[in-house]
């Protein structure tokens, strides 16, 4: 991670992610224009857009998600961390322990609540189980989600509610301490009351990580994040801080969308 | 008119589902009137311990264990291949392979399935046999260990081919939770995708394990006729299809009690393969409802 530095004069500014004329493709489609980022550390950026707009394909890209799927190519750099993630010395499971998602629909492990917590520590090869049980326990309580489980971490994780399985896989990313956490839509399968609580948990969980989220939920990305960055068609028309993009709109295309004059 | 013509399909479907119904307690029936006949002459509990099966000799004795470890060898042998094989088979295609790739293999695995089985028997007893001689001298000419190879490749589609529809029934979403958690491919397979696929393994294990013990004309051309209480693979055996084989293409008299044998023979190993089908009907029910 240290020794990337050689042309890359903007490894000094204090940037945690940085995207540099990015284009994606799936086959001939294109999906992401010519992209330019930056992502400071320990903030939260949200994603917003029509559905269809790319957010989804640029958020996957920054855990190299997209490597599964046939005909997908990007253009471009995504530096993070000081390296270029996409450059073939750069392994993704160690990427993904540093990048962490949460996906929109809740997907626990068939295991215990505690075996889902405890998954990536053992991916990695930790055998050390006091280690394993207090860093399990510390990830529920950032998940406020302990209290509701400590007597039942033995129980299968369907058993929860979905907001308390969405918790659960916060947790679970937050066990390997990644310093990076991705979240798509996290809240779009949940009940309100499940969603204000992942809400009140994404501003607590800012102190520690760096957050980005895609939000189909204007109002979530208003509450919630520091930077707003919105898509259209592949492209990124507009970014800055939140309030800013919310209450004076530079593009006019902002100001429709946000406004509910399209998408 | 359209309703008429509906009524005739419908009823001609009814008397269809009930034909086969009533064909398979006709079996039952006779098989158990045959038996119960069977066992007022001679005692079940000399058929479940006595270690000889020599009906057709002059000292008669009637065990059928010498039948039930013949066949369980052979099956034994067969899932040795056939689990290990198919489920490796399963994992690769699912897992690992691309899509033109399984679109050629399938197919030609599904072959496997439809080779007839004689030829499999002739091939275990001049290939297969001759073949391990070379390697294992005292090797007789029929044993269980060269029908349980064969019979285990028969099988392997049917474990392959279930456990793959297992693997693909898990949702995408499980292993986008284990890729996103930093898990190797290895790790997602073995982790994460096969435990949340068990359940349906193990359906596709049993029903491999039922169709190895129904088996009949490989076991009876390659596994020998000879019934005997042993656990050694090198030599002949005989299993229970093998036998009501042999006695139903003999000149046994019907209605002796010779040839009743083969009905007690035969409710045996019904009511083996009526529990194994039943477990995986009940496991399938129960995973089915998993991710609903
Ligand atoms: N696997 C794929 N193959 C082909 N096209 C895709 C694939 N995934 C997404 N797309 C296309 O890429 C565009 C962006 O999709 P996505 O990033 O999912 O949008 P969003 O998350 O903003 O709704 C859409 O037009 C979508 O149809
Ligand atoms: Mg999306």
């Amino acid at each position: 991670m240290k020794e990337n530095k050689k042309d890359n004069t903007e490894s000094e500014i204090p940037y945690l992610i940085t995207v540099q004329n990015l284009n994606a493709f799936y086959s001939d489609f294109q999906a992401l224009k010519n992209i330019n980022l930056n992502i400071k550390p320990f903030t939260v950026m949200a994603f917003i857009g029509p559905s269809g707009c790319g957010k989804s394909t640029l958020i996957r890209i920054f855990n190299r998600m997209n490597d599964y799927i046939d005909g997908f190519r990007i253009e471009g750099n995504v530096i993070i961390s000081g390296e270029d993630i996409y450059s073939k010395t750069v392994h993704t499971e160690n990427l993904r322990k540093q990048v962490g998602m949460v996906f929109q629909k809740p997907n626990p492990f068939p295991k215990s609540i505690f075996d889902n917590v405890a998954y990536g520590l053992k991916i990695q090869g930790i055998k050390d189980k006091k280690f394993i049980e207090e860093r399990v326990e510390k990830s529920l309580k950032q998940v406020v989600l302990w209290d509701e489980v400590k007597d039942n971490l033995k129980k299968n994780a369907y058993g929860l509610s979905g907001g308390q399985q969405q918790r659960l896989c916060i947790a679970r990313t937050l066990a390997v301490e990644p310093s990076i956490v991705l979240m798509d839509e996290p809240t779009s399968a949940l009940d309100p009351i499940s969603t204000a609580k992942i809400e009140d948990l994404i501003f607590e969980l800012k102190n520690k990580y760096t957050i980005v989220i895609v939000t189909h939920n204007m109002q979530q990305a208003a509450r919630i994040s520091d930077q707003t960055a919105f898509f259209y068609l592949g492209e990124m028309i507009e970014v800055g801080k939140t309030q800013q993009i919310f209450t004076n709109p530079k593009q006019k295309r902002t100001e429709n969308y946000i406004s509910g004059h399209f998408g | 008119m359209i309703k008429t013509q509906e009524r005739i399909i419908e009823k001609l479907l009814l008397i269809s589902a009930l034909f086969t119904i009533l064909t398979t307690v006709l079996i039952i029936i006779v098989l158990s009137y045959e038996a119960v006949i069977f066992f007022s002459d001679v005692s079940i509990i000399d058929f479940f311990t006595d270690t000889q099966w020599t009906p057709l000799f002059d000292e008669k004795h009637f065990g059928i264990l010498p039948l039930l470890t013949g066949t369980l060898m052979t099956t034994l042998v067969a899932m040795s291949i056939a689990l290990p094989v198919g489920l490796s088979i399963a994992i690769y295609l699912n897992e690992y392979s691309n899509k033109r790739f399984r679109a050629i293999v399938k197919p030609a695995l599904e072959l496997l399935a439809a080779v007839p089985t004689v030829i499999y028997g002739f091939f275990a007893l001049v290939i297969v046999t001759p073949f391990l001689q070379m390697f294992i001298p005292n090797l007789a000419g029929f044993s269980s260990l060269s029908a349980g190879i064969v019979m285990g490749i028969m099988i392997i589609p049917y474990v392959s081919s279930l456990s793959e529809d297992a693997l693909f029934a898990v949702p995408k979403s499980l292993r986008e939770a284990a890729y996103g958690m930093g898990s190797t491919r290895f790790q997602t397979v073995f982790k994460v995708t096969l435990p949340a696929a068990s359940s349906g393994v193990i359906v596709a294990v049993i029903l491999a394990i039922s169709r190895a013990i129904g088996e009949t004309m490989i076991v009876a051309i390659a596994a020998g006729q000879q019934p005997r209480l042993t656990l050694n693979p090198l030599v002949p055996i005989e299993t229970i299809t093998a036998y009501i084989v042999q006695v139903s293409l003999g000149d046994v008299p019907h209605n002796s009690l010779e040839y009743r044998t083969i009905f007690a023979a035969g409710i045996t190993l019904f009511v083996f393969t009526f529990i194994l089908n039943n477990i995986s009907f009940w496991l399938r029910k129960k995973y089915r409802e998993k991710y609903d």
